[in-house]
């Protein structure tokens, strides 16, 4: 019961882009199209529950022993980093075919504030390493669902006649905005 | 005067959150109340300016394959210091903000300013830069912030501006409230630049 509160909550209520303001770079660089945006919302769910899985083991068995934890940010940071290149490499080799269809995302990833943004919460929030990467996967799960929904606007958008100055970013934050405020209505549901 | 326009480059011209559209995340979450924006911009000015100082400094020694690991080094190191000194002096404006004081780190305004301005230029164009920069960043979350506590709160800097009864318009404060003021602000800022061809 425990994990699916979480989960509803990850997903829904604390939208990570809608709710929580994280990872708007990537939300209104890649939500152009579904298809990119679905390839994006996987490399993430995929290196996200990797990060937090190994954040977690940095912070509990290095960090607090030594009673370093305002290395925190500067030990994540390059973990998350060296951690999409590892992923880039051995998916290269390993399986070429999820190489293929996450490639260009994951060198994207490492400037995506919400995977460092998500590790540092799951250690505030003092989650076991269980309810860690579970928590990562939907926070996740929800990105990848605010990406699409946004794509599938936006790809009705670009057909439309705008005013001048409309264009671009002001037109997707407005946007943005409205699902935003629809999302809203999912508050509530979960404490 | 040749080095002034490194510094009001940022200002106006090329604003990172009105016109290059940077550094997004904190522009939208800390933007509830003038006062997390003031201090947000003021937090990000100092990392973005100390990097800038020394980046360009180390610029001779800083490997070119190693260089974003070496940025994002040095940046992380300016963002603890800054994180600490919040912690121990502002502990109200430290709260407020939260998770957006660590995750300065991924602020893509100061990684770019390393990697395209302060890597290849001298100290004092890389500080005004800097400064540039950071007041730019700062004067449009404050503006983005106080927009949306007065219709939201009816206060500016917790200073009342409406009547005790006034009715206020709550969305404002919210998540749907951010996105939507700050769509419409980078709207009158491109209105602008049409009109008078900056």
């Amino acid at each position: 019961m425990e994990y699916i509160l979480l989960i509803i909550s990850a997903v829904l209520v604390n939208n990570v882009v809608l709710v929580q303001f994280l990872g708007i770079c990537p939300f209104l660089g890649v939500s152009g199209k579904i298809n990119t945006s679905l390839g994006m919302g996987m490399a993430v769910i995929f290196v996200m529950s990797l990060a937090n899985l190994v954040t977690y083991l940095i912070y509990n068995y290095v960090l607090l022993p030594l009673h370093i934890e305002f290395m925190q940010t500067i030990s994540f940071i390059f973990v998350i980093a060296f951690l999409v290149q590892v992923v880039e490499i051995i998916l290269k080799k390993a399986v070429p075919a999820l190489y293929q269809a996450l490639g260009i995302y994951l060198p994207l990833i490492t400037t995506n504030c919400a995977v460092l943004g998500i590790a540092i919460l799951a250690v505030q929030k003092e989650y076991t390493i269980v309810m860690s990467v579970v928590y990562a996967a939907s926070i996740a799960v929800g990105f990848t669902l605010a990406l699409i929904l946004m794509a599938g606007i936006r790809e009705q958008l670009a057909l439309t006649d705008t005013p001048k100055n409309m264009k671009g970013f002001p037109l997707s934050l407005v946007t943005a905005g409205l699902l935003s405020l629809a999302f809203m209505g999912f508050s509530g549901i979960v404490k | 005067m040749g080095n002034l326009k490194y510094f009001t480059n940022g200002l106006i011209k090329e604003n990172p959150s009105l016109v290059l559209v940077l550094g997004t995340c904190p522009t939208l979450a800390v933007t509830t109340a003038a006062v997390n924006g003031l201090g947000m911009g003021a937090a990000t000015t100092f990392v973005l300016v100390c990097s800038n100082l020394l980046i360009s400094l180390l610029k001779n020694y800083i490997p070119d394959k190693v260089r974003i690991a070496a940025f994002i080094l040095v940046i992380a190191t300016f963002v603890t210091i800054v994180d600490l000194v919040m912690k121990a002096f502002t502990p109200d404006l430290y709260s407020a903000l939260g998770i957006f004081i660590p995750l300065i780190v991924v602020n893509c305004i100061i990684l770019g300013r390393a990697e395209a301005f302060a890597q290849k230029s001298k100290v004092l164009p890389a500080i005004l830069d800097g400064l540039g920069m950071g007041l730019g960043f700062t004067l449009a979350i404050t503006l983005l912030a106080s927009i949306r506590e007065i219709l939201g709160n009816g206060t500016l800097f917790d200073l009342r501006l409406m009547g005790e009864n006034a009715s206020t318009i709550l969305v404002f404060v919210l998540p749907p409230g951010a996105f939507i003021t700050y769509g419409l602000l980078i709207a009158i800022m491109n209105r602008i630049k049409l009109k008078f061809n900056i």
